[in-house]
């Protein structure tokens, strides 16, 4: 490592009843691209804001370029030369690129000056942008874009990257990493936050690993395993899903021709969609954020209701029908937002399993709720899938994100549904949860019922579906067999193209 | 019908317009930065009754507008403090801070029934009052009717042209985001909070003060409603906030003339058509939407 751009010594910061950092160390060198790694809940958020001048940390100090730093607010964070891209977006829907851009600088130039450095510098890096569209109306990548555009426009000498990766399709990863690599070059320093081990080893050249709060390991991803690594971030050691190969049976779930305008303003309509799933299989529905996913789950769960033939379960039209009628019939769904759409959040565990499971476990007897029963079942959703909580009488929000996901998901499995809907079954869930819930969806297959993901994380995909299809601005390909796909068609199919060439 | 005479009829919708226009103006920053305050009524009436307090006291009515736009605006710090200190919900403290404004003002205005104010006089504008037809329409009003309009240029310039507008525009839109970027949230809305009230108040004083001009209790009678309603039906762009604001005063100003003239339609149809006319209308124009944290508690999360 060449001299250190940015040092922390002893970084620690407590909030009540956790320690998010517990005396952190670490220095990130000048023009090296150093990666922070950490399961969610680690502290990394935390550490960075910390860098940004967003948080105040206990005690602890950091110096950046030989003199002491410790910023106050973001403000001054930008005015030493660091820059952050942040995981959710912090852009603004109803301005313009400019006007997102210009409340990420210190002293922006008018607006027209302003477009034109925007234009200038966009082209310069490859990132194509036009300065005068409104915010909301673009796709994930151009989203990125913009907050990266955002940075550069002040010439950082250190970049914070939170998560970059997790809403792009693989060529708009190949872009950002060519600009990164550009930036690089340039002798900007990045520090870059993920928990997806392979572009890590692709791409950085140091890492520190984070487990709740503390330093547990640096290593050079390009030479250490990457289970070593998983294992470190986890802090244990955990099987990966498994399942023998299972033979498709007859068809359960049909959809023809599925059409249904955006329910919501920057939403978007479905086109056309065609599909066919069988008993025993699971179907990987990939795709970018913001191309159809929550729309295609809410017209699966019946959510949105379409024309009758529309959707069909084993022969009967089901497409007029509303979620209840569909979970009799064995359709059972679990939305992608598990705090308030999945599970109520000020509700207790044993509530939220007889808001879903009434029907189909029978917990309601003559219009009365069988409180007892209800609390069985969420006790059995509880022990199946390890759920760590005291007990169903705890309120869904105070369950962490993995064992809410593993308790929302098990509440449909356990229904013993004969098609399966899950959106984005792992977001934000750590290793060891997400390869529980995997693996409980293969053995959901394995049983014979038909199973659809919907997930924006291809790795996931690749693990556990036998057939693949894309979506692509509420279209779906025709779906391929998931085995001998390679990356690169699956990039091409999520249609990143039309995206990448104004980038190439 | 033969006894409406026109000049009159626009020249009195403009005076009828402008407390709505001065309250709505108001609402509107504070609903651009994010923050929904029901409260606007509350706030109007205890305008009306502060200026109309130091009105008669000073005899000036420079400074009871004055007054009545500190009395709005120290209101208005309660629900600030209430709704971004506390964090306290925003639509059940809008609603008590118009029952509190209601009570506190026919406490203060107790002394003050059955007296008058001091004059307001028309703006003197030397040649364009002079202007066949259009002069007496348009310019022998007093200062505040002008005020009302210019605020409203003035906030549209600040919106759209300013650094600060597009701060305010930016923490109404997102405001966790905002708070990334280092902007601050809370002094921002309490900002757009005071501006709110101070405008209300503006807008109450106007009735006590110029357009009635007495106090009576519960003089606003539902002009602060009316400014809130205007505001989501103008889509929160100011230049349709004086369409609106002139159309619901134009329609009453007729329905009252035509109450004077006699026509044999029931006087409560008359007294409603404002009120439909401007949501009708108003509905049509609708586009655009609502700022995207408009209503929601802010708490910088860790």
């Amino acid at each position: 490592m060449t001299d250190a751009l940015l040092t922390l010594s002893g970084l620690s910061k407590a909030y009540p009843g956790v320690r998010a950092n517990d005396d952190i160390s670490f220095s990130v060198g000048r023009g090296e691209i150093h990666a922070l790694l950490g399961e969610n809940g680690a502290g990394k958020s935390t550490l960075v804001k910390t860098i940004y001048g967003l948080v105040q940390p206990d005690s602890g100090s950091m110096v950046l370029d030989g003199q002491p730093y410790n910023p106050a607010e973001p403000r001054e964070a930008r005015a030493r030369g660091v820059a952050m891209v942040f995981q959710h977006f912090s852009l603004f829907d109803a301005l313009s690129v400019a006007e997102n851009v210009a409340l990420g600088m210190e002293n922006p130039p008018g607006l027209r000056a302003l477009s034109d450095r925007i234009a200038e510098v966009s082209r310069s890096y490859g990132l194509p942008l036009d300065p005068a569209r409104t915010v909301g109306g673009l796709s994930a990548g151009e989203r990125q874009r913009v907050e990266i555009l955002r940075c550069l426009l002040q010439e950082p000498r250190l970049l914070i990257m939170d998560e970059p990766t997790s809403v792009l399709t693989p060529q708009e990863v190949e872009v950002l990493f060519r600009t990164l690599r550009q930036l690089r070059e340039e002798g900007v320093s990045i520090l870059y936050i993920s928990h997806k081990l392979g572009e890590i080893r692709a791409f950085c050249e140091a890492a520190t690993i984070l487990r709740q709060g503390r330093v547990v390991g640096t290593c050079d991803p390009r030479e250490t395993e990457p289970r070593a690594m998983a294992e470190q971030m986890v802090g244990a050691s955990f099987a990966a899903p498994s399942g023998a190969a299972r033979e498709p049976g007859a068809p359960v779930l049909a959809l023809r021709g599925l059409s249904a305008p955006a329910p919501q303003a920057f939403g978007t309509p479905l086109r056309e969609i065609e599909v066919t799933v069988h008993a025993g299989e699971i179907l990987g529905i990939g795709g970018v954020a913001g191309n159809g996913q929550d729309e295609l789950t809410a017209a699966l769960s019946g959510e949105m209701t379409v024309a009758p033939d529309m959707v069909s379960l084993k022969g009967t039209e089901i497409g007029r029908m509303g979620p209840n009628a569909r979970r009799a019939l064995g359709l059972c769904a679990a939305p992608e937002e598990r705090m308030g759409h999945a599970a109520a959040p000020d509700m207790s565990l044993t509530e939220n399993a007889m808001l879903t499971g009434a029907q189909r476990r029978g917990l309601v007897h003559r219009g009365f709720l069988r409180w007892g029963a209800a609390r069985d079942f969420a006790s059995a959703v509880i022990d199946r899938f390890d759920v760590r909580t005291p007990g169903p009488g705890t309120a869904a929000r105070a369950l962490s994100g993995g064992n809410l996901q593993k308790f929302v998901i098990g509440r449909e499995i356990l229904q013993a549904p004969e098609c399966l809907v899950v959106n984005q079954p792992t977001w934000g869930v750590d290793a060891a949860a997400a390869a529980v819930i995997r693996q409980a969806l293969i053995d959901l297959a394995q049983e014979g019922a038909a199973v659809v993901v919907i997930s924006q994380d291809l790795d996931e995909l690749m693990e556990i579906a036998d057939r693949f299809c894309a979506l692509n601005e509420g279209r779906l390909s025709a779906p391929r067999p998931m085995r001998g796909l390679t990356l690169e068609e699956i990039g091409l199919m999520l249609g990143g193209a039309h995206d990448l060439k104004e980038a190439g | 019908m033969s006894g409406i005479d026109p000049v009159i009829l626009l020249a009195q919708l403009m005076v009828v317009a402008t407390p709505i226009l001065l309250a709505a103006i108001g609402e509107l920053v504070v609903e651009r930065a994010g923050v929904l305050n029901l409260g606007v009524e509350g706030m109007m009436i205890t305008g009306a009754v502060c200026g109309f307090a130091v009105g008669v006291a000073t005899g000036s009515p420079l400074l009871g507008f004055a007054g009545a736009a500190l009395g709005g605006a120290l209101v208005s710090m309660i629900f600030g403090l209430l709704t971004q200190v506390l964090l306290s919900n925003q639509v059940a403290t809008g609603l008590a801070l118009t029952l509190f404004g209601l009570g506190l003002s026919a406490l203060i205005g107790q002394g003050y029934v059955g007296l008058r104010g001091p004059v307001v006089p028309d703006l003197y504008l030397p040649l364009l009052r002079d202007i066949p037809v259009l002069g007496p329409m348009l310019f022998r009003h007093d200062a505040v009717v002008y005020l009302g309009l210019g605020l409203v240029v003035a906030v549209w310039w600040l919106l759209t042209r300013t650094r600060a507008g597009l701060i305010l525009r930016a923490v109404g839109e997102n405001h966790d985001a905002a708070h990334a970027l280092g902007y601050h949230v809370v002094r921002v809305r309490l900002m757009a909070i005071a501006f709110g009230g101070a405008c209300a108040g503006l807008g109450g004083a106007y009735l006590s003060l110029a357009r009635v001009p007495q106090w009576t209790e519960g003089m606003t009678a539902g002009a602060g409603w009316i400014a809130l309603a205007i505001v989501v039906f103008a889509s929160w762009r100011p230049g349709r906030l004086v369409i609106g604001a002139y159309l619901f005063g134009g329609i009453t100003v007729l329905q009252l003339n035509l109450q004077a003239a006699g026509v044999r339609v029931p006087v409560e149809y008359l007294q409603m058509s404002p009120y439909l006319a401007t949501i009708l209308v108003l509905v049509l124009l609708r586009a655009g939407r609502a700022p995207g944290s408009l209503g929601k508690t802010f708490h910088a999360a860790q």
